[in-house]
């Protein structure tokens, strides 16, 4: 018998490391050639590693959540005949997950599926011979209405337990429900029991492994908060002469042309600023105590997907024009929600806007984005009655909530920031002005 | 008379009232059990039990009348055999009383109380009970209503005279030279098979396209085709009018609308089993109902308090060991264990000659309801055991999903095949797929063979076809 090691594959350019999000398989379960044993994830994108050989675990090098350097070994398989002691990394590299799907994978019945999306309903679709079961082989969801398929034994035990079946996934033939899957489910806590009628107390809690993206964030904000001391400012912004200019603007637009939002203008307003105030727009390497000042104004804009908080930048903002601002924006944002950003394009910002005005508030604290030193929120417009010295007028008025980081900028300079944008927003002619 | 107060009231001691009461006694819950006639309802005095002792009986001399002609291949030569059905119906009646005694004596050995007398509800809580020495009150505090089902009558046919339910059938001392079975159910041709093994004239009078109409085609074949050999004349599409003015003949309207007459010495009216929710009090207590029966749950509570129904008052199919099943369920619910409805199936066995034996989803149900199925289906005539035994019409038929082969029904028809019944129900409660089925040892020569073929034949490599 011989060995095989699996090294962490070249995962893509620039990518010095992975995280081990997902193993299919555990020490001791026998896998096949081109079946998927692990799931790592990059910046960019979940990757699939396969089986090159067929054989049976014998070790795996690291824990999900674990970060594992690219050419590190993965695991170690077990192999008939000679092996190669100078064993290979992995030779496949798995499409990234947005492709994994259309990849047919031919030995295995069912489909791999990327980490980050429930399995699809999908089961083997030949006979296979019972104790062919594969380790990596998915647990067949079940349709709703069906019932869970279980012994009497296990049913048994799952209603004197308080279990409602449908809540446990099976992982035996054709999602059969075992002992061995009851105890895990157990083993997880106490799970919500069969709703009787009426309110009744819960006592569940679920644990889950902070991992990938969502570790990487908790981590970026951990960095923010505990090491840069915030000051916040709020100010109102009349914005009803800049909504009647963005109206007329887009109203000359074509129906296939995309339209101006509130943030290209924003931008505008925070270029000219920046370029009064320098050092608004820089880095703080606080280990270094080194300020980095920029020419270039590289906007990061917070965006949300379904993954979660990502920031793509603007780049070369001071060089856009409003429209080119526009349209930057838009296909950012496309691309960070349907995971194809590249990774410069997520990196490399000097300042941040975050804008949850969709869904209004009137205050955020914005957190930024380390290691920038200001970020400016923006809140949602609200038409409010403003006092013009002889009567009430409906204005229509925006809170822009701003963070910066106090040992870099001191609260005065903040304001002044701050009041310099609302400045050029309630007179967007300015905006436009040169010099 | 004194009160009884406790804790589990049982209204009827058919199948499901009386497990329910030995369950509720084993688990040591106070109970109190009535009944108005004999322990083991319908189906130990006058359904399940005497009628399959008198198809045994009919099946034997069936046997011996054969080996009496000439040419039997099997070489064996008997005298004219005689049937005296009188003593057929006197040891009937020993194993319906021997059983009648075994559930008392089950009952008393689980400690429940047994009060004879016909039960009827003052309130949800309350019943009060007519026995041979009074008027008996019973106060409990969870009662379980098991009353059962009872022949349905046909208002052109009313029992008396020579029309005659199930139960007078099965104590008829004479065998009737003409017997005419209105209804070709389950009940009207075990029965009507028995007679014709037994030397009377029958004929069944159906008023559906097809005996047997819960069954599909293919396995009702196999019984029609033995019928015919056994000279039983089936009347399909055909309607009962009535009695005869003499009363020796029925009347009946054929598919094409004319009018026929019948000469009959008994007519026997199986035409279904309705649920018994009359006479006892059910009007004091305004339950839900679902059609004519009473609405239940997953744990068979009914719309009131305190207050379950289990077996054929509560639904179809009426059979002794659902009625069981949920008796023991409510048992160990009163006792205080957490219990719901579960089953994956409920078989059907239905004693004609051949037998039929079903479990789970048809084909054509698994179709239904949107399935992509695969069907495996192995015939007897491939059986080594069938062979031997003369008996090899039928067929093992197994249905199951085509994507993963997880079994959803089995269906079989053959001589004795209703012992499989347990290996059908056993794979569709463990979730069987095909391969576990097909990858069991089944013992050679037996008729079980047939499963394991049917399995593999769905699988696409059956050994023996």
């Amino acid at each position: 018998m011989g060995e095989f090691v699996i090294k962490m594959p070249d995962v893509g350019e620039g990518v010095a490391e992975a995280e081990l999000v997902e193993w299919h398989v555990k020490p001791g379960d026998p896998v096949r050639e081109d079946m998927v044993l692990a799931a790592v994830m990059t910046d960019k994108a979940t990757v699939e590693i396969p089986s090159p050989v067929d054989g049976t675990v014998l070790w795996l090098g690291a824990e999900v959540g674990d970060t594992v350097a690219v050419k590190a070994p993965l695991l170690r398989i077990e192999i008939a005949g000679e092996g190669e002691p100078v064993a290979a990394e992995s030779p496949a590299v798995a499409e990234p997950a947005a492709k994994a799907e259309a990849k047919e994978p031919r030995t295995e019945p069912v489909k791999p599926q990327p980490a980050a999306v429930a399995p699809a309903r999908s089961a083997p679709a030949e006979p296979v011979a019972p104790e062919a079961r594969k380790p990596a082989e998915r647990p067949v969801p079940r349709e709703p209405a069906e019932r869970p398929l279980a012994s009497p034994a296990v049913r048994l035990r799952a209603q004197e337990a308080g279990i409602d079946l449908r809540q446990v996934t099976g992982t035996g033939p054709a999602g059969r429900i075992g002992h061995d899957d009851l105890d895990q489910f157990l083993a997880r806590g106490p799970q919500p029991a069969i709703a009787p009628t009426g309110l009744a107390r819960k006592t569940a809690t679920e644990e889950i492994k902070v991992t990938g993206m969502r570790r990487r964030i908790a981590e970026k904000m951990r960095l923010s908060a505990s090491r840069i001391p915030h000051i916040t400012y709020v100010e109102e912004v009349d914005v009803t002469d800049l909504e009647d200019l963005r109206a007329t603007m887009n109203d000359g637009r074509k129906p296939d042309q995309p339209k101006l939002t509130i943030l290209p203008l924003l931008m505008r307003a925070m270029v000219k600023t920046l370029g009064e105030q320098p050092d608004v727009n820089a880095t703080f390497d606080d280990d270094a105590g080194i300020v980095t000042r920029y020419a270039a104004v590289h906007i990061g804009i917070a965006t949300q997907t379904p993954a979660g908080l990502i920031v793509p930048v603007v780049r070369h903002a001071e060089a856009r024009s409003v429209w080119d601002s526009a349209a930057e924006l838009a296909r950012l944002a496309e691309a960070a929600r349907n995971g194809t950003a590249a990774r410069e394009e997520l990196s490399g910002s000097t300042i941040t806007i975050t804008s949850l005005g969709a869904l209004g508030g009137i205050v955020t604290t914005p957190i930024i984005n380390h290691p920038e030193v200001a970020i400016v929120g923006v809140n949602k417009i609200a038409i409010r009655p403003v006092w013009d010295g002889t009567q009430f007028v409906p204005r229509k008025i925006m809170n822009l909530s701003s963070s910066f980081d106090h040992r870099i900028v001191d609260g005065w300079n903040a304001a002044v920031f701050v009041q310099r944008i609302k400045t050029l927003l309630e007179t967007p002619a300015l905006i436009f002005i040169e010099g | 008379m004194k009160e009884i107060v406790c804790k589990l009231l049982v209204i009827g001691a058919g199948p499901g009232g009386y497990i329910c009461a030995i369950r509720a006694g084993q688990l040591g819950v106070d109970t109190v059990i009535v009944e108005a006639g004999k322990a083991g309802g319908t189906c130990l005095n006058i359904g399940c039990i005497p009628s399959k002792a008198l198809i045994h009986a009919a099946e034997e001399f069936d046997k011996v009348r054969h080996m009496s002609s000439a040419s039997d291949v099997l070489g064996i030569s008997v005298e004219q055999p005689k049937l005296d059905l009188a003593q057929t119906v006197r040891w009937k009646d020993g194993i319906v009383g021997r059983l009648n005694s075994g559930v008392l004596g089950l009952l008393r050995k689980a400690k429940v109380k047994i009060v004879h007398g016909p039960a009827r509800f003052r309130d949800g809580k309350t019943v009060e009970v007519e026995t041979e020495t009074g008027t008996q009150v019973i106060r409990a505090e969870t009662v379980v209503i098991a009353t059962g089902s009872e022949p349905v009558e046909l208002p052109s046919l009313p029992f008396g005279g020579p029309v005659i339910s199930s139960t007078e059938a099965l104590s008829l001392t004479t065998v009737p030279k003409r017997l005419v079975v209105v209804g070709g159910g389950y009940i009207g041709l075990e029965l009507g098979t028995a007679f014709a093994k037994m030397g009377a004239e029958v004929t069944v009078v159906e008023a559906t396209p097809q005996i047997l109409p819960q069954y599909d085609a293919e396995l009702v074949k196999p019984v029609a085709k033995r019928l015919a050999e056994l000279g039983v004349q089936v009347l399909t599409d055909t309607k009962a009018k009535g009695l005869s003015g003499q009363g020796d003949a029925l009347l009946i309207e054929t598919a094409d609308g004319r009018e026929q007459s019948l000469p009959a010495d008994r007519i026997l009216v199986t035409v279904g089993r309705r649920p018994r929710t009359e006479g006892w009090g059910l009007e004091e207590l305004d339950l839900d109902r679902a059609g004519r029966f009473i609405r239940i749950d997953d744990r068979c509570r009914t719309s009131m308090r305190g207050v379950h129904a289990i077996g054929d008052v509560t639904g179809e199919p009426m059979l002794a060991h659902r009625a069981m099943a949920q008796g023991e369920m409510v048992a160990e619910i009163v006792a205080g264990r957490k219990r719901s409805w579960d089953k994956r199936s409920i078989p059907a066995v239905c004693f004609t000659d051949p037998e039929i034996v079903t479990a789970g989803l048809s084909p054509d149900e698994a179709r239904d309801q949107g399935l992509e199925v695969r069907i495996g289906q192995f015939p007897f005539t491939a059986n080594g055991r069938a062979m031997t035994t003369q008996s090899e019409d039928g067929f093992v038929r197994v249905v199951a999903r085509a994507d993963t082969n997880l079994v959803l029904g089995l269906q079989a028809v053959g001589a004795g095949i209703s012992e499989l019944s347990s290996a059908f129900s056993l794979a569709l409660e463990m979730g069987a797929r095909l391969e576990d089925i097909a990858g069991t040892i089944h013992a050679h020569p037996t008729r079980s063979e047939g499963l394991q073929e049917a399995a593999l034949k769905a699988l696409g490599h059956a050994l023996h076809i």
